[in-house]
Protein backbone atom coordinates (compact mmCIF):
# COMPACT_ATOMS: atom_id res chain seq x y z
CA UNK A 1 0.00 0.00 0.00
CA UNK A 2 1.30 3.61 -1.00
CA UNK A 3 0.81 6.61 1.38
CA UNK A 4 -1.44 8.19 -1.77
CA UNK A 5 -3.89 5.31 -1.64
CA UNK A 6 -4.78 7.10 1.81
CA UNK A 7 -3.99 10.45 1.93
CA UNK A 8 -3.36 14.23 0.23
CA UNK A 9 -0.87 16.16 0.59
CA UNK A 10 0.08 20.36 -0.14
CA UNK A 11 2.93 22.00 0.25
CA UNK A 12 4.08 25.17 1.06
CA UNK A 13 7.12 27.61 1.73
CA UNK A 14 8.04 30.33 3.85
CA UNK A 15 11.98 31.63 3.58
CA UNK A 16 13.68 28.52 3.42
CA UNK A 17 11.76 26.72 5.29
CA UNK A 18 9.46 23.74 3.46
CA UNK A 19 5.73 22.60 4.76
CA UNK A 20 4.27 19.16 4.34
CA UNK A 21 0.71 18.74 5.24
CA UNK A 22 -0.81 15.00 4.49
CA UNK A 23 -4.05 14.55 5.15
CA UNK A 24 -5.93 10.91 5.54
CA UNK A 25 -8.85 11.14 3.33
CA UNK A 26 -10.89 8.78 5.42
CA UNK A 27 -11.17 8.97 9.80
CA UNK A 28 -10.43 4.71 9.75
CA UNK A 29 -6.88 5.58 7.67
CA UNK A 30 -5.82 8.30 10.13
CA UNK A 31 -4.29 5.71 13.01
CA UNK A 32 -2.39 3.89 10.15
CA UNK A 33 -1.09 7.94 9.03
CA UNK A 34 -0.09 8.80 11.92
CA UNK A 35 2.13 5.75 12.85
CA UNK A 36 3.79 5.22 9.61
CA UNK A 37 4.72 8.36 9.12
CA UNK A 38 7.12 9.60 12.08
CA UNK A 39 9.79 12.71 11.58
CA UNK A 40 12.66 10.36 10.76
CA UNK A 41 10.67 8.87 7.97
CA UNK A 42 9.69 11.95 6.42
CA UNK A 43 13.28 13.25 7.29
CA UNK A 44 14.93 10.45 5.47
CA UNK A 45 12.28 10.79 2.66
CA UNK A 46 13.67 14.48 2.15
CA UNK A 47 17.09 13.53 2.33
CA UNK A 48 17.15 16.20 5.67
CA UNK A 49 20.38 15.83 7.46
CA UNK A 50 18.78 14.83 10.50
CA UNK A 51 15.47 14.95 12.40
CA UNK A 52 16.77 18.40 14.49
CA UNK A 53 15.51 20.08 10.71
CA UNK A 54 11.68 18.81 11.18
CA UNK A 55 9.23 19.57 13.30
CA UNK A 56 5.76 17.06 12.88
CA UNK A 57 2.54 18.83 14.54
CA UNK A 58 -0.69 16.69 14.50
CA UNK A 59 -4.50 17.73 14.36
CA UNK A 60 -5.96 14.77 14.85
CA UNK A 61 -9.49 15.59 14.65
CA UNK A 62 -8.60 16.77 10.97
CA UNK A 63 -6.51 13.61 10.61
CA UNK A 64 -3.88 15.45 9.37
CA UNK A 65 -0.23 16.27 9.70
CA UNK A 66 2.02 18.94 8.86
CA UNK A 67 6.04 18.12 8.62
CA UNK A 68 8.03 21.79 9.06
CA UNK A 69 11.35 20.97 7.47
CA UNK A 70 14.23 23.95 7.90
CA UNK A 71 16.96 25.06 5.36
CA UNK A 72 14.59 22.75 2.78
CA UNK A 73 15.54 25.39 0.21
CA UNK A 74 18.71 26.37 -0.85
CA UNK A 75 18.53 29.60 1.02
CA UNK A 76 14.83 29.83 -0.10
CA UNK A 77 13.10 30.95 -3.05
CA UNK A 78 14.70 34.42 -4.00
CA UNK A 79 18.37 33.45 -3.99
CA UNK A 80 18.17 29.34 -5.27
CA UNK A 81 18.87 28.48 -8.15
CA UNK A 82 16.55 25.55 -7.97
CA UNK A 83 13.92 25.25 -11.15
CA UNK A 84 11.22 25.01 -8.37
CA UNK A 85 12.73 27.37 -5.69
CA UNK A 86 9.59 26.84 -3.45
CA UNK A 87 10.03 23.49 -3.09
CA UNK A 88 6.01 22.71 -4.52
CA UNK A 89 6.90 19.56 -6.49
CA UNK A 90 8.83 17.71 -3.86
CA UNK A 91 5.98 17.10 -1.34
CA UNK A 92 3.74 14.67 -3.94
CA UNK A 93 6.54 12.33 -3.62
CA UNK A 94 5.86 11.49 -0.23
CA UNK A 95 2.59 9.50 -1.72
CA UNK A 96 5.04 6.90 -3.10
CA UNK A 97 5.86 5.84 0.35
CA UNK A 98 5.09 2.75 1.21
CA UNK A 99 3.02 1.88 3.64
CA UNK A 100 2.98 -1.28 6.39
CA UNK A 101 -0.66 -3.85 5.66
CA UNK A 102 -1.93 -4.98 8.33
CA UNK B 1 -24.98 40.68 10.20
CA UNK B 2 -22.86 38.54 8.67
CA UNK B 3 -20.36 39.76 6.84
CA UNK B 4 -19.40 38.74 3.13
CA UNK B 5 -16.04 39.03 2.17
CA UNK B 6 -14.37 37.96 -0.99
CA UNK B 7 -10.98 37.27 -2.24
CA UNK B 8 -10.31 39.11 -5.77
CA UNK B 9 -6.78 37.52 -6.38
CA UNK B 10 -4.17 35.19 -4.48
CA UNK B 11 -1.04 36.34 -5.72
CA UNK B 12 0.18 38.97 -8.21
CA UNK B 13 -0.57 37.14 -11.40
CA UNK B 14 -3.83 35.73 -10.50
CA UNK B 15 -6.89 35.34 -12.60
CA UNK B 16 -9.37 38.02 -12.89
CA UNK B 17 -12.33 36.89 -14.37
CA UNK B 18 -13.15 35.57 -10.75
CA UNK B 19 -12.99 38.88 -9.18
CA UNK B 20 -14.80 40.68 -11.88
CA UNK B 21 -17.44 37.36 -10.83
CA UNK B 22 -17.53 38.11 -7.23
CA UNK B 23 -17.45 41.77 -7.61
CA UNK B 24 -20.56 42.13 -9.88
CA UNK B 25 -23.05 39.22 -8.57
CA UNK B 26 -21.01 38.47 -5.06
CA UNK B 27 -23.42 40.24 -2.70
CA UNK B 28 -19.90 41.16 -1.35
CA UNK B 29 -19.53 43.86 1.84
CA UNK B 30 -15.65 43.33 0.81
CA UNK B 31 -13.29 42.13 -1.71
CA UNK B 32 -9.70 41.38 -1.26
CA UNK B 33 -6.99 41.44 -3.29
CA UNK B 34 -3.48 39.99 -2.16
CA UNK B 35 -0.38 40.32 -4.35
CA UNK B 36 2.34 40.87 -3.01
CA UNK B 37 4.96 37.89 -2.51
CA UNK B 38 7.91 38.05 -0.71
CA UNK B 39 10.62 39.83 -2.74
CA UNK B 40 7.54 41.72 -5.17
CA UNK B 41 8.22 44.95 -2.66
CA UNK B 42 12.05 44.77 -2.92
CA UNK B 43 11.51 45.00 -6.88
CA UNK B 44 9.06 47.62 -6.65
CA UNK B 45 11.33 49.71 -4.42
CA UNK B 46 14.05 49.60 -7.27
CA UNK B 47 11.22 50.75 -9.85
CA UNK B 48 10.30 53.60 -7.46
CA UNK B 49 14.03 54.56 -7.40
CA UNK B 50 13.98 55.23 -10.87
CA UNK B 51 10.37 57.00 -11.09
CA UNK B 52 8.92 58.28 -7.82
CA UNK B 53 5.67 57.57 -9.59
CA UNK B 54 6.27 54.27 -9.68
CA UNK B 55 6.73 51.15 -7.28
CA UNK B 56 3.08 49.45 -7.24
CA UNK B 57 2.02 46.44 -8.44
CA UNK B 58 1.85 46.46 -12.51
CA UNK B 59 -1.76 45.07 -12.48
CA UNK B 60 -3.07 47.13 -10.31
CA UNK B 61 -4.44 49.33 -13.08
CA UNK B 62 -6.26 46.05 -15.17
CA UNK B 63 -7.44 45.11 -11.87
CA UNK B 64 -9.04 48.09 -10.73
CA UNK B 65 -10.11 48.97 -14.10
CA UNK B 66 -12.82 45.64 -14.33
CA UNK B 67 -13.91 45.49 -10.85
CA UNK B 68 -14.55 49.22 -9.64
CA UNK B 69 -17.94 50.31 -11.16
CA UNK B 70 -19.72 46.58 -10.14
CA UNK B 71 -17.95 46.75 -6.67
CA UNK B 72 -19.13 50.59 -6.51
CA UNK B 73 -22.44 49.83 -7.78
CA UNK B 74 -23.01 47.01 -5.09
CA UNK B 75 -21.41 48.59 -1.95
CA UNK B 76 -18.48 46.37 -1.99
CA UNK B 77 -14.85 48.25 -0.84
CA UNK B 78 -12.20 47.02 -1.42
CA UNK B 79 -8.59 46.37 0.35
CA UNK B 80 -5.13 45.67 -1.19
CA UNK B 81 -1.62 45.03 -0.90
CA UNK B 82 -1.44 46.45 -4.59
CA UNK B 83 0.58 49.77 -3.15
CA UNK B 84 3.46 47.27 -3.09
CA UNK B 85 6.52 50.10 -2.37
CA UNK B 86 4.59 53.03 -3.51
CA UNK B 87 0.62 52.83 -1.59
CA UNK B 88 0.16 56.49 -2.58
CA UNK B 89 1.14 56.34 -6.22
CA UNK B 90 -1.07 53.37 -6.34
CA UNK B 91 -4.16 55.24 -4.75
CA UNK B 92 -3.46 58.47 -6.68
CA UNK B 93 -4.14 55.72 -9.76
CA UNK B 94 -7.30 54.18 -8.35
CA UNK B 95 -9.02 57.64 -7.72
CA UNK B 96 -7.57 58.64 -11.42
CA UNK B 97 -9.29 55.83 -12.68
CA UNK B 98 -12.74 56.17 -10.54
CA UNK B 99 -12.89 59.43 -12.21
CA UNK B 100 -12.22 58.16 -15.86
CA UNK B 101 -14.93 55.51 -14.98
CA UNK B 102 -17.42 58.32 -13.39
CA UNK B 103 -17.27 56.81 -10.08
CA UNK B 104 -17.97 60.45 -8.68
CA UNK B 105 -17.20 60.68 -4.68
CA UNK B 106 -15.42 57.24 -4.72
CA UNK B 107 -12.62 57.60 -1.41
CA UNK B 108 -9.26 55.97 -2.02
CA UNK B 109 -6.66 55.62 1.26
CA UNK B 110 -3.32 54.84 1.25
CA UNK B 111 -1.54 53.10 4.50
CA UNK B 112 1.60 53.85 4.78
CA UNK B 113 4.83 53.28 7.56
CA UNK B 114 5.78 49.71 6.51
CA UNK B 115 8.16 50.81 4.80
CA UNK B 116 10.72 51.08 7.47
CA UNK B 117 14.25 51.45 5.64
CA UNK B 118 15.44 54.20 7.61
CA UNK B 119 15.09 52.44 11.13
CA UNK B 120 16.91 49.48 10.00
CA UNK B 121 20.36 49.90 10.50
CA UNK B 122 20.99 47.91 13.45
CA UNK B 123 18.34 45.04 12.79
CA UNK B 124 20.03 41.56 13.31
CA UNK B 125 19.45 39.68 9.98
CA UNK B 126 18.34 35.79 10.56
CA UNK B 127 19.61 34.46 7.31
CA UNK B 128 22.49 36.53 6.89
CA UNK B 129 24.21 36.40 10.50
CA UNK B 130 24.87 40.42 10.38
CA UNK B 131 23.07 43.55 10.57
CA UNK B 132 21.04 45.52 8.19
CA UNK B 133 23.47 48.36 7.84
CA UNK B 134 26.74 45.72 6.91
CA UNK B 135 24.72 44.95 3.38
CA UNK B 136 25.73 48.46 2.24
CA UNK B 137 24.51 50.30 -1.16
CA UNK B 138 23.35 46.32 -1.34
CA UNK B 139 20.42 47.16 0.46
CA UNK B 140 16.92 47.97 -1.36
CA UNK B 141 14.47 47.65 0.90
CA UNK B 142 12.99 47.10 4.42
CA UNK B 143 9.10 46.30 5.23
CA UNK B 144 8.09 45.39 8.31
CA UNK B 145 4.46 43.03 7.96
CA UNK B 146 2.29 45.59 9.80
CA UNK B 147 -0.82 44.28 11.01
CA UNK B 148 -5.07 45.56 10.50
CA UNK B 149 -5.66 48.62 12.66
CA UNK B 150 -4.54 51.20 10.54
CA UNK B 151 -5.99 49.35 7.24
CA UNK B 152 -9.21 49.06 9.85
CA UNK B 153 -9.26 52.50 10.59
CA UNK B 154 -8.85 53.73 7.21
CA UNK B 155 -12.20 51.41 6.91
CA UNK B 156 -13.97 53.44 9.87
CA UNK B 157 -13.12 57.09 8.49
CA UNK B 158 -15.19 55.70 5.29
CA UNK B 159 -12.66 54.64 2.56
CA UNK B 160 -14.22 52.72 -0.42
CA UNK B 161 -10.82 51.06 -1.49
CA UNK B 162 -7.62 50.81 1.15
CA UNK B 163 -4.74 50.44 -0.57
CA UNK B 164 -1.39 49.09 1.63
CA UNK B 165 2.09 47.77 1.00
CA UNK B 166 3.86 45.21 3.56
CA UNK B 167 0.85 43.90 5.27
CA UNK B 168 0.42 40.37 6.63
CA UNK B 169 -2.14 38.84 4.41
CA UNK B 170 -4.60 37.69 6.75
CA UNK B 171 -4.14 41.43 8.15
CA UNK B 172 -6.05 42.04 4.97
CA UNK B 173 -9.22 40.17 5.50
CA UNK B 174 -9.37 41.01 9.66
CA UNK B 175 -9.29 44.56 9.19
CA UNK B 176 -12.68 44.81 7.83
CA UNK B 177 -14.25 42.40 10.12
CA UNK B 178 -12.06 44.42 13.39
CA UNK B 179 -14.10 47.16 11.74
CA UNK B 180 -17.46 45.96 10.76
CA UNK B 181 -17.83 43.87 13.83
CA UNK B 182 -16.12 46.41 16.04
CA UNK B 183 -13.83 43.74 17.59
CA UNK B 184 -11.37 44.44 19.90
CA UNK B 185 -7.50 45.01 19.44
CA UNK B 186 -7.11 43.04 22.47
CA UNK B 187 -9.98 40.41 21.73
CA UNK B 188 -7.30 37.65 20.82
CA UNK B 189 -9.68 35.26 20.50
CA UNK B 190 -11.51 36.71 17.85
CA UNK B 191 -8.79 38.22 16.35
CA UNK B 192 -7.26 34.75 15.77
CA UNK B 193 -11.10 33.75 14.33
CA UNK B 194 -10.67 36.25 11.82
CA UNK B 195 -7.23 35.63 11.11
CA UNK B 196 -8.25 31.75 10.08
CA UNK B 197 -10.68 33.20 7.66
CA UNK B 198 -7.87 35.58 6.19
CA UNK B 199 -6.23 32.80 5.98
CA UNK B 200 -8.24 30.86 4.17
CA UNK B 201 -9.22 33.20 1.66
CA UNK B 202 -5.84 34.67 1.28
CA UNK B 203 -4.44 31.90 -1.79
CA UNK B 204 -8.09 32.11 -3.57
CA UNK B 205 -8.76 29.18 -5.47
CA UNK B 206 -6.59 27.23 -3.13
CA UNK B 207 -9.46 26.86 -1.18
CA UNK B 208 -11.72 26.11 -3.90
CA UNK B 209 -10.37 23.21 -5.94
CA UNK B 210 -6.53 25.22 -7.41
CA UNK B 211 -3.67 23.61 -6.57
CA UNK B 212 -5.67 20.47 -5.60
CA UNK B 213 -6.53 18.62 -8.39
CA UNK B 214 -5.11 15.01 -9.18
CA UNK B 215 -7.12 13.07 -12.04
CA UNK B 216 -8.47 9.91 -10.94
CA UNK B 217 -7.79 10.56 -7.70
CA UNK B 218 -8.87 14.12 -6.61
CA UNK B 219 -11.05 14.99 -8.86
CA UNK B 220 -12.42 19.07 -9.68
CA UNK B 221 -15.18 19.49 -11.67
CA UNK B 222 -14.53 22.32 -13.86
CA UNK B 223 -11.42 23.52 -12.77
CA UNK B 224 -11.41 25.68 -15.58
CA UNK B 225 -13.60 27.92 -14.27
CA UNK B 226 -12.77 27.87 -10.85
CA UNK B 227 -14.07 30.28 -8.76
CA UNK B 228 -12.26 32.29 -6.02
CA UNK B 229 -14.06 32.00 -2.54
CA UNK B 230 -15.84 34.24 -0.41
CA UNK B 231 -16.71 33.90 3.50
CA UNK B 232 -19.78 34.69 5.51
CA UNK B 233 -18.55 35.62 8.56
CA UNK B 234 -20.66 36.07 12.11
CA UNK B 235 -19.79 38.52 14.59
CA UNK B 236 -18.27 35.70 17.19
CA UNK B 237 -16.06 34.76 13.89
CA UNK B 238 -17.57 31.48 13.30
CA UNK B 239 -17.75 31.72 9.54
CA UNK B 240 -18.77 29.46 6.14
CA UNK B 241 -16.54 29.31 3.52
CA UNK B 242 -18.13 28.78 -0.03
CA UNK B 243 -18.24 30.02 -3.83
CA UNK B 244 -20.30 31.37 -6.34
CA UNK B 245 -23.11 29.19 -7.80
CA UNK B 246 -21.97 28.45 -11.63
CA UNK B 247 -18.44 28.54 -10.70
CA UNK B 248 -16.43 25.76 -11.42
CA UNK B 249 -14.13 23.87 -8.53
CA UNK B 250 -15.40 22.93 -5.25
CA UNK B 251 -15.22 23.92 -1.75
CA UNK B 252 -15.01 20.73 0.87
CA UNK B 253 -14.08 19.47 3.95
CA UNK B 254 -10.63 18.40 1.87
CA UNK B 255 -9.92 21.76 -0.05
CA UNK B 256 -10.37 23.36 3.64
CA UNK B 257 -7.83 21.14 5.21
CA UNK B 258 -4.79 21.56 2.66
CA UNK B 259 -5.52 25.06 2.81
CA UNK B 260 -5.47 25.20 6.55
CA UNK B 261 -1.89 24.27 6.62
CA UNK B 262 -0.53 25.98 4.02
CA UNK B 263 2.38 27.54 4.96
CA UNK B 264 2.15 27.03 8.41
CA UNK B 265 4.68 25.78 10.92
CA UNK B 266 2.97 25.26 14.23
CA UNK B 267 -0.71 25.34 13.98
CA UNK B 268 -1.23 26.28 17.49
CA UNK B 269 0.99 29.50 17.34
CA UNK B 270 0.97 31.41 13.87
CA UNK B 271 2.29 34.51 14.62
CA UNK B 272 0.92 37.49 13.10
CA UNK B 273 1.37 41.10 13.56
CA UNK B 274 -1.87 41.54 15.53
CA UNK B 275 -2.44 37.82 17.32
CA UNK B 276 -0.95 34.63 17.98
CA UNK B 277 -3.32 32.77 15.74
CA UNK B 278 -4.34 29.28 17.35
CA UNK B 279 -5.82 26.88 14.82
CA UNK B 280 -4.78 23.60 16.22
CA UNK B 281 -8.69 22.83 17.20
CA UNK B 282 -9.89 24.37 14.53
CA UNK B 283 -12.67 22.35 12.71
CA UNK B 284 -14.45 21.76 9.38
CA UNK B 285 -17.96 20.59 8.55
CA UNK B 286 -19.33 20.46 4.94
CA UNK B 287 -23.31 21.93 5.73
CA UNK B 288 -24.10 22.55 2.07
CA UNK B 289 -22.90 22.03 -1.42
CA UNK B 290 -19.64 23.92 -1.39
CA UNK B 291 -20.51 25.48 1.66
CA UNK B 292 -17.98 24.64 4.71
CA UNK B 293 -18.91 25.78 7.98
CA UNK B 294 -15.19 26.69 10.32
CA UNK B 295 -14.95 27.17 13.59
CA UNK B 296 -12.27 26.23 16.77
CA UNK B 297 -9.62 29.18 16.03
CA UNK B 298 -8.68 30.87 19.26
CA UNK B 299 -5.89 33.37 19.94
CA UNK B 300 -3.17 34.82 22.14
CA UNK B 301 -1.26 38.10 22.92
CA UNK B 302 0.83 39.19 19.89
CA UNK B 303 4.77 39.31 20.24
CA UNK B 304 4.73 42.57 20.34
CA UNK B 305 7.24 42.42 17.25
CA UNK B 306 6.83 42.72 13.63
CA UNK B 307 8.22 40.49 11.04
CA UNK B 308 10.51 42.84 8.65
CA UNK B 309 11.16 41.85 5.31
CA UNK B 310 14.64 43.35 3.97
CA UNK B 311 15.62 42.87 0.26
CA UNK B 312 19.20 43.24 -1.02
CA UNK B 313 21.07 43.27 -4.07
CA UNK B 314 22.87 40.03 -4.47
CA UNK B 315 24.14 39.22 -7.91
CA UNK B 316 22.90 37.65 -10.70
CA UNK B 317 21.64 34.33 -11.71
CA UNK B 318 22.73 32.99 -15.76
CA UNK B 319 20.33 29.80 -16.78
CA UNK B 320 20.16 27.65 -19.50
CA UNK B 321 18.36 24.91 -20.43
CA UNK B 322 18.58 22.19 -23.93
CA UNK B 323 17.25 19.48 -24.61
CA UNK B 324 17.80 15.51 -24.89
CA UNK B 325 16.23 12.54 -26.12
CA UNK B 326 16.38 9.01 -27.72
CA UNK B 327 18.45 5.81 -25.75
CA UNK B 328 21.08 7.60 -23.92
CA UNK B 329 19.27 11.14 -23.64
CA UNK B 330 20.31 10.72 -19.57
CA UNK B 331 23.97 10.30 -20.39
CA UNK B 332 24.57 12.92 -22.62
CA UNK B 333 22.43 15.17 -20.35
CA UNK B 334 25.15 14.46 -17.52
CA UNK B 335 27.66 14.79 -20.11
CA UNK B 336 26.66 18.30 -21.10
CA UNK B 337 26.48 19.31 -17.59
CA UNK B 338 30.14 18.13 -17.29
CA UNK B 339 30.88 20.63 -20.00
CA UNK B 340 29.37 23.57 -19.27
CA UNK B 341 30.72 23.14 -15.54
CA UNK B 342 34.04 22.38 -16.92
CA UNK B 343 33.83 25.46 -19.12
CA UNK B 344 32.98 27.80 -16.21
CA UNK B 345 35.43 26.52 -13.93
CA UNK B 346 37.48 29.71 -16.03
CA UNK B 347 35.45 31.62 -13.93
CA UNK B 348 35.74 30.52 -10.59
CA UNK B 349 36.08 33.32 -8.97
CA UNK B 350 33.27 35.08 -10.36
CA UNK B 351 30.38 32.36 -9.29
CA UNK B 352 29.05 31.85 -6.07
CA UNK B 353 27.13 28.47 -6.70
CA UNK B 354 26.19 26.66 -9.19
CA UNK B 355 23.58 23.91 -10.55
CA UNK B 356 23.35 21.37 -13.10
CA UNK B 357 20.04 18.88 -13.41
CA UNK B 358 18.30 16.93 -15.77
CA UNK B 359 14.58 18.23 -15.80
CA UNK B 360 12.25 14.62 -15.93
CA UNK B 361 15.00 13.21 -13.68
CA UNK B 362 16.12 14.63 -11.28
CA UNK B 363 15.27 18.31 -10.70
CA UNK B 364 12.51 19.31 -8.81
CA UNK B 365 11.91 15.63 -7.19
CA UNK B 366 15.19 14.88 -5.85
CA UNK B 367 18.07 12.41 -7.18
CA UNK B 368 16.53 9.58 -9.36
CA UNK B 369 16.34 6.21 -7.29
CA UNK B 370 18.51 3.75 -8.38
CA UNK B 371 16.74 1.68 -11.16
CA UNK B 372 15.34 4.35 -12.39
CA UNK B 373 14.18 3.67 -15.97
CA UNK B 374 15.35 5.82 -18.52
CA UNK B 375 12.67 8.75 -19.46
CA UNK B 376 12.25 9.05 -23.24
CA UNK B 377 13.76 12.37 -23.15
CA UNK B 378 15.59 15.40 -20.64
CA UNK B 379 15.95 18.85 -20.69
CA UNK B 380 19.54 19.55 -19.09
CA UNK B 381 19.15 22.91 -17.00
CA UNK B 382 22.12 24.21 -15.58
CA UNK B 383 22.00 28.07 -13.16
CA UNK B 384 24.53 29.45 -11.37
CA UNK B 385 24.69 33.07 -9.67
CA UNK B 386 27.41 35.34 -10.43
CA UNK B 387 28.91 38.23 -8.85
CA UNK B 388 28.15 40.03 -12.29
CA UNK B 389 25.92 40.88 -15.15
CA UNK B 390 28.33 39.69 -17.65
CA UNK B 391 29.32 36.32 -16.06
CA UNK B 392 25.46 35.35 -15.92
CA UNK B 393 25.17 36.12 -19.66
CA UNK B 394 27.92 33.78 -20.23
CA UNK B 395 26.67 30.89 -18.40
CA UNK B 396 23.26 31.50 -20.58
CA UNK B 397 25.71 31.30 -23.32
CA UNK B 398 27.81 28.21 -22.70
CA UNK B 399 24.61 26.38 -22.56
CA UNK B 400 23.48 27.11 -26.23
CA UNK B 401 27.29 26.60 -27.29
CA UNK B 402 26.47 22.88 -26.33
CA UNK B 403 24.55 22.97 -29.95
CA UNK B 404 28.34 22.72 -31.71
CA UNK B 405 30.25 22.04 -29.05
CA UNK B 406 28.35 19.71 -26.62
CA UNK B 407 26.95 16.12 -27.21
CA UNK B 408 24.91 14.31 -29.88
CA UNK B 409 21.79 15.78 -30.60
CA UNK B 410 21.01 18.99 -28.57
CA UNK B 411 17.97 21.11 -29.13
CA UNK B 412 15.67 23.85 -27.94
CA UNK B 413 18.01 25.62 -25.84
CA UNK B 414 17.28 28.88 -24.05
CA UNK B 415 18.97 30.68 -21.66
CA UNK B 416 18.07 34.00 -19.52
CA UNK B 417 19.35 36.27 -16.93
CA UNK B 418 18.18 37.82 -13.68
CA UNK B 419 19.02 40.05 -10.88
CA UNK B 420 19.33 38.09 -7.34
CA UNK B 421 17.09 40.16 -4.68
CA UNK B 422 17.81 38.43 -1.30
CA UNK B 423 15.52 38.30 0.83
CA UNK B 424 16.65 38.00 4.93
CA UNK B 425 14.17 39.05 7.78
CA UNK B 426 14.30 40.26 10.98
CA UNK B 427 11.82 41.79 14.22
CA UNK B 428 11.19 44.86 14.98
CA UNK B 429 9.26 46.30 18.56
CA UNK B 430 5.60 47.23 17.15
CA UNK B 431 5.96 50.37 18.91
CA UNK B 432 8.61 51.67 16.59
CA UNK B 433 7.13 51.30 13.38
CA UNK B 434 4.01 54.08 13.20
CA UNK B 435 1.46 53.24 10.15
CA UNK B 436 -1.12 55.94 9.01
CA UNK B 437 -3.41 56.32 6.49
CA UNK B 438 -4.05 59.28 4.08
CA UNK B 439 -7.75 59.77 2.65
CA UNK B 440 -7.73 60.70 -1.23
CA UNK B 441 -11.18 62.83 -1.68
CA UNK B 442 -12.50 64.44 -4.88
Amino acid sequence: MKLGDIAHVRTGDKGDTSNVAIVAYRSEDWPRLDAALTAERVARHFGAPDTGDISRYALPQLHALNFVIRGALSGGVTRSLALDAHGKCRGATLLDMDLPTD
Amino acid sequence: MTVRIGAGAGFAGDRIEPAIDLAKRGNLDFLVFECLAERTIALAQQAKLGDPRAGYDRMLERRMRAVLEPCWENGTRIVSNMGAANPLAAAEKVREIARDLGLRGLKVAAVKGDDVLEHVGNLDLIETGCTASALGNRLVSANAYIGAASLAAALDAGADVVICGRASDPALFLAPLIHRFGWGLDDWDRLGKGTLVGHLLECAAQITGGYFADPGIKDVPDLARVGFPLAEVEPDGSAVITKLDGTGGMVTRATCIEQLLYEIHDPAAYLQPDVIADFSGVIFEEVGRDRVAVSGATGHEATGKLKVSVGYRDGWIGEGQISYAGPGCVARGHLAIDLVAERLALRNGEIDEHRGELIGWNAVSGPAPHGTPEPPEVRMRYAARCRTRETAGIVAEEVENLYLCGPSGGGGATGRIREVIGIASGFLDAGRVETRFELLED
